[in-house]
């Protein structure tokens, strides 16, 4: 793998290819990494991001974060922003799993206290949180139940005794996506999803059980500031999304784009992967309104599941979740498009902002931050592998040079077929074991594919982050416990 | 007539697969058997026991092959189904059309162990062809 030969690195941790690089681009790519991330990046990282420079009404670039790697359609770790009016909208540019996100939730328990319970504690959590293929929920929903949770999100869930107002303020979007509308989405994908809100699915989707060591402190005010305060802290951090519902959305609003993009809008079709509608078109706006509907069962789904992470916790440890100090830190989306208002070349615009594994990284003072983290910036969180850690992180004010947007993950460095040859799921899971890692795996070639040689080094992409200016590091925490989907 | 599938590397992301038939119906039932070695470990243990009709219809083979896997995927999400085809016709005058019967049986995690939960089958890269050698398809799916 090689970076092309016309990059050129325009600032720390900053490079651009120009829009000569392919036929048709309409903005240069930018790409924020360091030099080893660069080189470990595919070939078609760079061919994606620049197919997606080429869609109707891009703005400034096409982005490429620091964990970018191959995906369908645009790559993943990549942003693109498109004009309201003359831009599209691409389901590419989401992804299947929209919403896929991350939540972090910390608790008052030490290290000390939670080591003695710690296998009792990882198979009580893979009970209630369901994970693997076929797995249902513990909630019951009629279907017209599920459409308020549609268009709801979190709230349908802290409505409903699974959480608490304050787990809302600390969700991204405070848990809602206000355009959902439940008449834009099918009955196949109110079908797949109706019987799954509480569920972990498979792939990539985990629940760790973290420790923030004293040398894991990056940034100790901001790190006191998102409430990780105690020496040897425990934390949970779990990562899912809009499980078939909102893989379903994406599925329909492909087929659907794919058929109209010749006869309706007029668009070429280049690359299938690169299906899109002009935003303002129906089909267009009706994506979008079914999007914001997947985006809210995923935020309702992460609210049901930390509902279950407190049951869990104080039937073990005999306290209630506000005696163990178990708040949500925060959540954050992975794969969405939001409306969201950004200066450019000084003039402020409305741009529909695809992120597709990226997180969103409000700057300190961002009106649109909850009044916990208005002087702090926005909490971050960048999942690892599960066999190194993961990083919390804050949004600051350079971020604005990729609409502030930041990292997801450690980003894959290695397809799942090449990591199942090279890696042994059961011999894995023991060394995991030996190295103090409890493993709960619904499948052991799923947790194979999810080997952490098979990701980039998590330390350089938080790094890399930070030397870029979009996000700074705040903590590093250690895995001890594992439920891998 | 014999049919055979094989995971290859790809997006990384996700799994890619190539299916190999002498015949189109031989290699809509071969994806499908790559579908099914996808999502549970032994795709032997899956037995006949529902039965389920499709008929499709798309532009292009491309589209039908997409079409195709995302509906077995529907099944087993919306009704816990593995399914393969038992019976396929495809009908290549005009839009390309797919007749089948589908067999298989619901999801048991305490007899089926569970592989990977395909989100999707994607057009990423998505090839049906035909030559010398017979029809290959090469598919990625979103896990």
């Amino acid at each position: 793998m090689a970076a092309p030969a016309g990059l050129r690195r325009i600032g720390p941790a900053t490079y651009e290819l120009g829009t000569d690089y392919r036929p048709g681009m309409r903005v240069p790519v930018r790409v924020f990494a360091g030099e080893k991330l660069l080189g470990e990046m595919d070939d078609q990282v760079f061919v994606q991001a620049a197919n997606v420079a080429t869609l109707p009404g891009i703005v400034e670039a096409s982005f490429c974060l620091p964990d970018a790697h191959w995906g369908y359609g645009f790559p993943i770790g990549g942003v693109a922003a498109m004009d309201i009016d003359s831009g599209v909208i691409s389901p590419g540019g989401i992804g299947f799993d929209i919403n896929c996100g991350v939540r972090l939730v910390r608790t008052n328990l030490t290290w000390r206290e939670v080591k003695p319970r710690l296998r009792e504690l990882m198979d009580s959590l893979a009970a209630r949180v369901p994970a693997g293929v076929g797995s249902r929920g513990n909630v019951r929903v009629s279907r017209d139940e599920f459409c308020e949770v549609l268009e709801s999100g979190a709230a349908w869930a802290v409505r409903n005794g699974y959480g608490t107002p304050e787990d809302l303020e600390h969700t991204e979007s405070g848990g809602c996506f206000a355009e959902a509308d439940p008449e834009r989405v099918s009955e196949r994908a109110i079908e797949r999803g109706f019987r799954q809100i509480g569920t972990l699915g498979s792939g990539n989707h985990y629940l760790e059980v973290q420790v923030l060591r004293p040398d894991g402190v990056h940034h100790a005010e901001l790190a006191r500031a998102f409430d990780l305060d105690v020496p040897e802290q425990v934390v949970v951090m779990f990562h899912c999304g809009s499980r078939g519902f909102g893989h379903q959305v994406a599925t329909d609003y492909l087929q659907t784009f794919l058929r109209a993009m010749p006869k309706q809008f007029g668009l070429p079709i280049v690359d299938r992967e690169l299906a899109c509608a002009p935003f303002t078109s129906g089909p267009g706006r009706d994506y979008f309104a079914a999007m914001c509907c997947a985006a809210n069962m995923a935020f309702a789904n992460r609210q049901v599941i930390l509902h279950r992470i407190r049951e869990v916790f104080s039937k073990l440890f005999r306290r209630a979740p506000e005696e163990l100090g178990i708040r949500n830190v925060y959540d954050v989306s992975h794969n969405t498009a939001k409306i969201e208002r950004h200066v450019v070349a000084g003039v402020e615009r409305r741009l529909l902002v695809h992120r597709k594994g990226a997180t969103r990284a409000f700057p300190p003072g961002h009106p649109e931050l909850p009044a916990a983290y208005r002087s702090t910036g926005q909490p971050v969180i960048i999942g690892g592998s599960m066999e190194t850690g993961s990083y919390l992180l804050a949004g600051v004010g350079g971020g604005g040079s990729s609409f502030f947007s930041t990292a997801h993950g450690s980003g894959r460095r290695m397809s799942r077929s090449r990591a199942r040859k090279l890696v042994r799921g059961a011999e894995l899971r023991d060394r995991m074991e030996k190295r103090g890692i409890v493993v709960r795996a619904a499948s052991l070639r799923g947790l194979a594919e999810e080997a952490g040689l098979a990701y980039k080094d998590v330390d350089e992409v938080a790094e890399a982050a930070e030397l870029a200016g979009l996000s700074r590091r705040v903590a590093y925490l250690v895995p001890v416990g594992n439920v891998k989907g | 007539m014999p049919t055979s599938y094989e995971f290859v590397d790809g997006v990384t992301s996700d799994i890619s697969f190539v299916a190999r038939a002498d015949t189109l119906e031989g290699l809509f039932a071969a994806a499908a058997d790559a579908l099914v070695s996808a999502t549970v470990e032994d795709p032997g243990s899956v037995r006949e026991l529902e039965d389920r009709p499709l008929s499709l219809e798309e532009p292009d083979l491309e589209l039908l092959m997409l079409c195709f896997l995302n509906e077995l995927i529907y099944l087993r999400d919306a009704h816990e189904l593995l399914l393969r085809p038992k019976e396929l016709r495809i009908h290549r005058e005009g839009s390309p059309r797919l007749e089948a019967r589908l067999v298989g049986e619901r999801f048991l995690p305490q007899r089926h162990r569970s592989e990977t939960e395909v989100k999707a089958a994607t057009a990423h890269g998505l090839r049906v062809a035909t030559g010398a050698g017979g029809w290959e398809a090469r598919v990625t799916l979103d896990i």
